[in-house]
C-alpha cells in the first residue's frame, strides 16, 4: 500500500470488464490514486469510464484484474468499503415523488455519521428547495442533489461519474471549487468528464480513456508535454514548402500541407517560430493565417482519438490483406 | 477545513436504521402513488363482497365451512395478492427504472436490505389489512375467535414473507413499469381460482385438489382456514408449511440469481 510514503486509496490492476453480449467495455487497464488526489478519467462517450467507475464503486464484478479501494476489493468487501466511500453515479436516482429533505432524510439514514441533511443541502446551495419534489427540481439541481448525498458520510473516497454534466458555468466552477476543497482537506477523488477543462482545472493527474483502454496518463502537464505544439499558416504567394529555411534546423518535427496552408509539428515551438518569423521577416513577406498554439490538453485529446482509431484501420487492412 | 465543518457524529447505521430510513422513504412515496394507494386499501375490502356472493351458491358445508370461515380466509388472501404482492412488484420495477435500487447498492445497505427495506410497508398495510378484515368478518360473518390462532398467525406471517419474496421473484422477469401491470396476473388468477379463495379444494375434484395444494398460496389459505376452524391435522398443517418455506425459498433462490438492478437497455 505504501510507495514513497504516500498510501495508494484506489489500486487498479489489469483490470477488464465484459458485458453479457460480450462487449468488452474496458480491456485492461492500470492506475493508482494517492490519499488526498484528484484523478480524472477523461474520455469521449463510450471510452469505458462509467463502466471502470462502476467497478470501482463495487457494482459489479470484474470480468478480470483486480480492485482495491482502501485495501479492500469494493465487491466482495462491500461492507469493509461503503462506509468510507461516497459515490455520484452519472444519473440521480431518486424516487420522483420524495421531497429534496425528504431525498436527503432517507440517505442520511443509511449511512454511518452522516452529517445533518440541512448541512450538506446547503453546501451545494439547495437548502431554498428542500421542500420541493425531486421531480421539479433541474437538471443542474439534481446533479448538485446527488453530489450532496455523496458527501453526506465525509467520505474519504468521493467517485463522481460526470459530476458537472447539466451544470450552467456558475455550477460549474461551484462544484469545483467544492471538490477542490474536499482535496485539499484529504478526500481523494476520482472523477470522470469529458470536458478538458474540468479535468485542466481540478485533476492532479488524469487518464485518457479510449476504447476501453488508457492511452495517455500523467499530470495534465505531461499528458501535453507528450504532444508536440502547432504552427500553421498560408503560404506567401510565389513561395513554396522548399523555399522556407530547412525544417530540421528550426527544430520541426512533421509538416503537412493542405493547398497553401502549411501545418508544422514541433516540441521546440519558441525556436520553431522564432525562425520561421525571422525568415518571414528577411524575406519581407506576410504569413496570412498564421496560428501558433502550444500543446493542449484538447489536442492531446484528439490526438489520441486519431491515432487508436488509425491504428485500428490500419490493422483492420492488414487483416483483409 | 472551510467546506466541511465537523459536527457531533451519530453512530454507525445498523441494518435495522438502515431498513427503517428506506421504509419511511417507502410509506411516503405509497401515500403518493393513487394506483398502488388504491390496489392496496380498496381492492381487498371489496373483492370479499364477492367472494360471500359466491359463497351464497356452493355448498360449503361438504367442505365442512360456513360462509364466515369460507370468506375470512379468501378475504386476507386478497390483501395478500393485491396489497402486497402486486403493489410490490411494482415498487420494485419502478424503483429499479428510476435508479433508485443502483443508487442505493452505491451505499451500505445490503442487497437484502433494500429489498426488504422497500417491501416493508406494503408487507405491513397487508398485515393491518388482514387483522382489519378479520376483525370485520367477525362481527359481520359471524364468526367464532379461531380456535387455533397459532396456525391463522403461522399461515399469515408465511403469507407476509411469501409474497413479498414472490413480487421480487416477478419483478426479476419484469422489465418495464406497464409490463409490471400484467405480470403479477398469472399468479393472482392461479390464486384466486386454485388456492381456494373462489372455490374450497374440497369442493374440486381430488386430482385437480392435490395439484392445487402445492400453489404458493394455498398453504396460506389453509393454514388460516384452520386457524379459524380449528379441525386442520397437524399432518395437513406441516404438509401445508413444508409448501410454503418451498416457495419462499425457491423465490429467495430465484432472486439472488436473476435479480436486475438496474433498467436493462
Amino acid at each position: 500500500m505504501e510507495t514513497n510514503g504516500h498510501e495508494h486509496v484506489i489500486e487498479v490492476t489489469d483490470l477488464r470488464r465484459v458485458y453479457g453480449g460480450g462487449f468488452e467495455a474496458v480491456r485492461g487497464i492500470s492506475f493508482s490514486v494517492r490519499r488526498g488526489e484528484i484523478f480524472a478519467l477523461l474520455g469521449t462517450n463510450g471510452a469505458g469510464k462509467t463502466s471502470t467507475v462502476e467497478l470501482l464503486e463495487g457494482l459489479a464484478p470484474p470480468a478480470d484484474g483486480r480492485v482495491r479501494i482502501l485495501g479492500h476489493d469494493p465487491y466482495t468487501e462491500r461492507a469493509a468499503v461503503r462506509p468510507r466511500t461516497g459515490v455520484m453515479l452519472q444519473e440521480g436516482g431518486f424516487p420522483s415523488e420524495l421531497t429534496v429533505a425528504e431525498t436527503a432524510r432517507m440517505w442520511a439514514g443509511c449511512v454511518s455519521g452522516a452529517r445533518p441533511p440541512a448541512e450538506v443541502l446547503a453546501l451545494v446551495g439547495l437548502e431554498s428547495k428542500a421542500g420541493i419534489r425531486v421531480k421539479q427540481l433541474s437538471g443542474g439541481q439534481r446533479r448538485r442533489l446527488d453530489l450532496a448525498l455523496a458527501l453526506l458520510g465525509d467520505p474519504e473516497v468521493l467517485f463522481l461519474d460526470e459530476p458537472s454534466t447539466g451544470l450552467d458555468a456558475e455550477g460549474r466552477h461551484h462544484t469545483w471549487e467544492l471538490v477542490s476543497a474536499l482535496r485539499d482537506g484529504g478526500t481523494t477523488v476520482l472523477l470522470t468528464t469529458h470536458y478538458l477543462e474540468e479535468a485542466e482545472q481540478l485533476a492532479d493527474r488524469l487518464a485518457i480513456m479510449h476504447e476501453g483502454r488508457i492511452a495517455a496518463t500523467g499530470t495534465p502537464a505531461e499528458v501535453t508535454a507528450a504532444e508536440p505544439s502547432r504552427i500553421s499558416f498560408e503560404l506567401p504567394d510565389g513561395y513554396f514548402v522548399g523555399d522556407l529555411p530547412p525544417l530540421g534546423e528550426l527544430g520541426v518535427a512533421g509538416h503537412e500541407t493542405d493547398g497553401r496552408i502549411v501545418r508544422l509539428r514541433t516540441h521546440e515551438l519558441q525556436r520553431t517560430a522564432t525562425g520561421l518569423l525571422l525568415w518571414a521577416d528577411r524575406a519581407r513577406v506576410e504569413l496570412r493565417r498564421l496560428d501558433v498554439r502550444s500543446a493542449s490538453l484538447e489536442e492531446a485529446f484528439l490526438q489520441i482519438a486519431k491515432d487508436v482509431s488509425a491504428e485500428r484501420a490500419t490493422t483492420t487492412k492488414e487483416f483483409a490483406a | 477545513m472551510s467546506a466541511l465543518p465537523t459536527t457531533p457524529r451519530p453512530a454507525a447505521t445498523t441494518a435495522l436504521s438502515r431498513m427503517t430510513a428506506l421504509a419511511r422513504a417507502e410509506l411516503t412515496l405509497l401515500g403518493r402513488t393513487r394506483g398502488a394507494l388504491v390496489a392496496a386499501l380498496f381492492v381487498p375490502l371489496v373483492l370479499p363482497v364477492s367472494a360471500s356472493q359466491a359463497a351464497k351458491e356452493m355448498d360449503l358445508a361438504k367442505a365442512g365451512l360456513d360462509t364466515g370461515t369460507f370468506v375470512l380466509p379468501a378475504a386476507i388472501g386478497f390483501s395478500l395478492l393485491f396489497a402486497v404482492y402486486s403493489v410490490l412488484v411494482g415498487t420494485f420495477v419502478v424503483r429499479r427504472e428510476e435508479l433508485v435500487l443502483k443508487r442505493l447498492r452505491t451505499g451500505e445497505l445490503r442487497d437484502a436490505e433494500i429489498l426488504s427495506g422497500a417491501a416493508l410497508p406494503a408487507v405491513l398495510t397487508g398485515l393491518a389489512q388482514s387483522l382489519l378484515l378479520a376483525a370485520g368478518c367477525s362481527v359481520l360473518l359471524d364468526v367464532a375467535a379461531p380456535s387455533a390462532p397459532h396456525y391463522a398467525v403461522l399461515g399469515l406471517l408465511l403469507g407476509l414473507v411469501m409474497c413479498a419474496a414472490l413480487a421480487a421473484a416477478t419483478a426479476s422477469v419484469t422489465r418495464t413499469g406497464e409490463s409490471a401491470q400484467v405480470t403479477p396476473m398469472p399468479l393472482l388468477m392461479v390464486s384466486m381460482v386454485g388456492s381456494g379463495m373462489f372455490v374450497p379444494l374440497e369442493l374440486l375434484p381430488d386430482k385437480v385438489a392435490s395439484v392445487c395444494e402445492l400453489l404458493p398460496l394455498t398453504p396460506v389459505i389453509t393454514l388460516v382456514r384452520g386457524g379459524w376452524t380449528g379441525d386442520l391435522p397437524v399432518s395437513d398443517a406441516l404438509g401445508a408449511l413444508v409448501v410454503a418455506v418451498a416457495w419462499i425459498a425457491v423465490a429467495v433462490f430465484a432472486v439472488r440469481r436473476r435479480f436486475h438492478w438496474e433498467p436493462r437497455r
